[in-house]
């Protein structure tokens, strides 16, 4: 614990402007002033802590883990705690596992935030008990912190952190603190309700679509029928003669129709009447792109992973097992559909979005009204899911809708809304790939040789992370999962074909691992059953020197009772995978639908997260996680025909309904390391174990996605 | 009638008469959302598929994103804002105890589906939950905890 001493000794530098109560003139601190002790914590005489959060809140629950490890380090009450979002700015907000940049994503905030958060909290307990051993006039030593309250035993004097806020303003907090002991933690791994579950259930929950402003307008934008599209020419006379219709501008991405409200725009927009230029449109369809990536994957690519000689392997083997997977496009459907409000007025602008990139949001909002970055004013607003489609490298939406408030001039706030149907026609999806799969067996059935080919578009391509993470041709996002292959195996070799297509690709809820999972995971039991081999004790066999694969390989399995036999007309599955540094298994029983399709029971998952900061929450991300990938692994997919996307909503981009749901049971492994990713960890898995499965059932090996296609009605909603 | 009148609708709302304009085919979810501000009531596809717009109409689930504010003259409806009562105390209150809400967006049509469900069965079987819920999608996937919580309600509320 920090001593006075140490305070004495040492000085911080503090971010100025949220330090409230800091004073230069040395009189005390008014009495109503909050106590703001770093960029995080903000302490308020009426005792309430508001913890200000760098990473956005999508449902992944990230409000709560940082709230929760600042308490924990505070040793505040979890009912003092309230949380608000951080304002634009990467130098106190941006993410070090993201390249500095301010940013939500690839399940990196517990990871990213955890010793910062530590230090902060900290730092704030240490203030608090500064302030009070002057107050009282007693060694800081002797002063304990818990509940919210600071209290001295020997003088029997105690106060809560809201009395004391004001007094510790003006002291300097120490460059130095003891962070706790793990075996102290309070609220660390244990039960903590959601911050944010009261407004989640009375509806008084602020999404971006639900903010209003005076003057507010709403736009809908009508986009072009094929990707890459431009207007020729627009009519629009019917169209502004819609009642409530204020006006029509052309942006970028289409014919703005602006608005009073959404039903106004959307009668405006179908009103339109638009000619486009389709002459550099995408006219492929998702027959003749599986097509072309089949014939890529029969050829060599850029080599991604060497490890011996797999060629050489593969020509003496015994026996070749060979499988060419298809992943179609998908979209990310989060329910509330992309949007934006902004307004540009003069000298400056205000985005309100549910962002995962607030300051690339604000770079490109400034560049588009023609203002200085610190000129635009971002306020993030809870987003209605994402699954990686509001982090976006040339922030679309907050681009799109200044472009409206520019177009419009009149310093009104505009919301642009995207429907269900702009958001499953509109791009942005997880990439289409092909997957070749080769492995050789010797006279005794072990794998000498596994030869891995992937084709697909590059989600990094083009976009500004590409220079800094894109080596040699090979973007990684394309073949993790993959090129990490835990199994030890003698001969490796995993290649890409790297395709341009005019369908635009983003990273989708677990990126690469959503399809090399499944490849991998699907080929490693058939390489079981071509050697006679259980698919679990192949597994175990291979993964001698990855034992967080191993721990949770062996905690599903056993959970599941592998072992024992089942009722007639199931069976199991099992697949293990890691992403974002956490390693998950899960164990699936699978039975078969009227109409031939797998339904899934029930799901054992184990997790390596690290340090569980919020156990519960894990377990909501890997539920949640299962249903997601599950969805995508049954029902979804997004199709093209000469470039048209076919599906339009969710009666045809079906998502998964409470009625597919399986019972889910998860199990934490203990640890004591940092923790890892969990928002997206739970998703890789369950597809491959759910084929896994299906085939001990059918004598199916499925190897297109999604299982609807073996069900001529299947990607349709019942 | 001038047209001005017929443009105008007298609705119950939360066991308020509001008077609002009801014309063009504007759907109940848009009157709620864009004239009155009670935005709790979602828009999530437009076409009755994913039950994020869910309200009681005369006490049963309906979706608002494709009922004419026109045709509710007379009607009693009632939104998130406006639940009350011991089902829906006991909806909200096993939904915050398990921590159901992910993302939250969908939740007030899942919760005024389950009130919806526990208002005419009190005991649900799981089957029950299937047919009642079905039509709301949630993307986090929160369908564990909204079962449990369904059941939790159920056996708060007795029979």
């Amino acid at each position: 614990m920090v001593t006075r001493r140490s305070f004495l000794q040492t000085t911080a530098l503090l971010s100025g402007a949220l330090v409230v109560g800091f004073r230069l003139d040395g009189r005390p601190a008014a009495a109503a002033e909050a106590l703001a002790p770093n960029a995080f914590i903000r302490i308020a005489p009426d005792n309430t802590v508001t913890i200000i959060s760098k990473h956005t809140e999508l449902g992944q629950g990230s409000y709560t883990g940082l709230a929760t490890i600042l308490a924990e380090e505070m040793d505040a009450d979890w009912a003092q705690i309230r949380v608000e979002p951080a304002p634009a700015d990467a130098t106190r907000y941006g993410n070090r596992l993201a390249g500095g940049v301010q940013m939500t994503g690839g399940s990196t905030s517990m990871a990213e935030a955890w010793d910062e958060m530590r230090r902060a909290g900290a730092t704030a307990r240490a203030l608090l008990v500064e302030a009070a051993a002057r107050e009282w006039s007693v060694p800081a030593s002797e002063i304990t912190v818990d509940g919210g309250v600071v209290s001295h035993s020997g003088s029997g004097r105690r106060a809560t952190f809201g009395e004391l806020a004001s007094k510790a303003t003006g002291l300097t907090p120490p460059a130095q603190v003891t962070l706790k002991d793990p075996k102290d933690f309070k609220l660390v791994g244990k039960r903590v309700p959601r911050v944010d579950n009261k407004p989640k259930t009375d509806g008084s929950a602020q999404f971006t679509a639900d903010f209003t402003a005076p003057g507010l307008l709403t736009a809908l934008i009508a986009r072009p029928p094929r990707f890459g599209a431009t207007v020729k020419s627009v009519d629009a006379t019917a169209a502004r003669r819609v009642k409530g219709v204020i006006s029509v501008v052309q942006v970028p991405t289409g014919i703005a129709v602006v608005a009073t409200g959404f039903w106004a725009a959307r009668k405006g927009r179908e009103a339109l009447r638009v000619t486009w230029d389709e002459s550099r449109a995408e006219r492929r369809g998702t027959e003749e792109l599986y097509a072309a990536y089949r014939l890529l994957a029969a050829r060599p690519g850029k080599p991604a992973k060497r490890v011996g000689d797999t060629a050489g392997a593969l020509r003496g083997a015994s026996k070749i097992i060979e499988a060419v997977y298809e992943f179609p496009y998908l979209a990310h459907a989060p329910m509330e559909p992309l949007d934006a409000v902004v307004r540009i007025g003069s000298g400056g602008a205000e985005l309100w979005a549910g962002s995962q990139a607030p300051t690339i949001d604000q770079q490109v909002v400034a560049h588009v009204a023609g203002v200085a970055p610190d000129k635009v004013r971002i306020h993030t607003l809870l987003a209605g899911g994402s699954f990686g489609r509001r982090a976006t490298p040339d922030g679309d939406i907050a681009s799109e809708a200044a472009a409206v408030a520019k177009a419009i001039g009149d310093g009104n706030p505009v919301k642009v809304m995207w429907t269900r149907e702009d958001d499953i026609r509109g791009g942005k999806y997880r990439p289409l790939y092909v997957h070749r799969l080769r492995a050789g067996l010797d006279a005794n059935g072990t794998i000498v040789a596994w030869e891995h080919r992937i084709v697909g578009q590059s989600i990094l391509g083009g976009t500004p992370f590409e220079a800094a993470m894109v080596k040699d041709g090979i973007d990684p996002t394309s073949v993790e999962g993959a090129a990490n292959l835990p199994y030890d195996l003698p001969n490796l070799t995993v290649e890409l074909h790297t395709t341009k297509v005019g369908v635009p690709v983003l990273w989708w809820r677990s990126v690469g691992s959503t399809h090399t999972a499944y490849s991998t995971e699907t080929f490693i039991d058939e390489l079981a059953q071509a050697s006679g081999r259980d698919p679990l004790e192949l597994r175990r066999a291979l993964l001698a020197k990855h034992p967080r694969h191993l721990t949770v390989l062996n905690l599903a399995a056993e959970k599941a009772s592998w072992n024992q036999a089942l009722p007639a007309g199931r069976a199991r599955g099992i697949a293990v995978h890691e992403s974002f540094n956490s390693v998950v298994a899960q164990a699936v029983e699978v039975s078969r639908r009227p109409d031939g399709l797998p339904s899934v029971e029930r799901v054992v998952c184990a997790v390596d997260c690290g340090t569980a900061i919020n156990p519960d929450v894990v377990r909501a991300q890997m539920e949640g996680g299962i249903g997601f990938g599950l969805a995508a692994a049954l029902w979804s997919e997004v199709t093209l025909v000469q470039g048209r996307v076919q599906q339009r909503n969710f009666n045809d981009y079906r998502p998964l309904r409470i009625v597919d749901m399986p019972a889910v049971e998860v199990h934490i492994v203990q640890s004591g390391e940092g923790p890892t990713g969990v928002g997206e960890p739970g998703v890789p898995p369950i597809a491959p174990a759910v084929a896994n499965a299906f085939f001990h059932l059918s004598g199916q090996r499925v190897r297109r996605l999604p299982f609807a296609r073996l069900s001529p009605a299947g990607t349709r909603t019942i | 009638m001038p047209d001005s009148l017929k443009a105008m609708a007298a609705i119950r709302i939360n066991g308020k008469e509001r008077t609002v304009i009801a014309d063009d085919d504007i759907p109940l979810l848009w009157v709620l959302r864009d004239e009155l501000h009670l935005t709790g009531t979602k828009y999530g596809c437009g076409v009755a598929q994913c039950g994020a717009c869910t309200v009681h109409i005369d006490g049963r689930a309906a979706r608002s994103c494709v009922t004419p504010a026109a045709a509710l003259p007379g009607r009693d409806v009632v939104t998130i804002e406006g639940v009350s009562g011991a089902v829906a105390r006991a909806v909200q209150d096993a939904w915050r105890a398990l921590d159901v809400a992910q993302c939250g967006y969908c939740q007030s049509g899942q919760i005024m589906s389950a009130i919806a469900l526990l208002s005419e069965i009190r005991r649900p079987s799981d089957a029950d939950i299937d047919a009642a819920m079905s039509g709301n999608v949630c993307r986090c996937a929160t369908y564990v905890r909204i079962r449990a919580a369904i059941h939790e309600a159920a056996k708060t509320l007795g029979p």
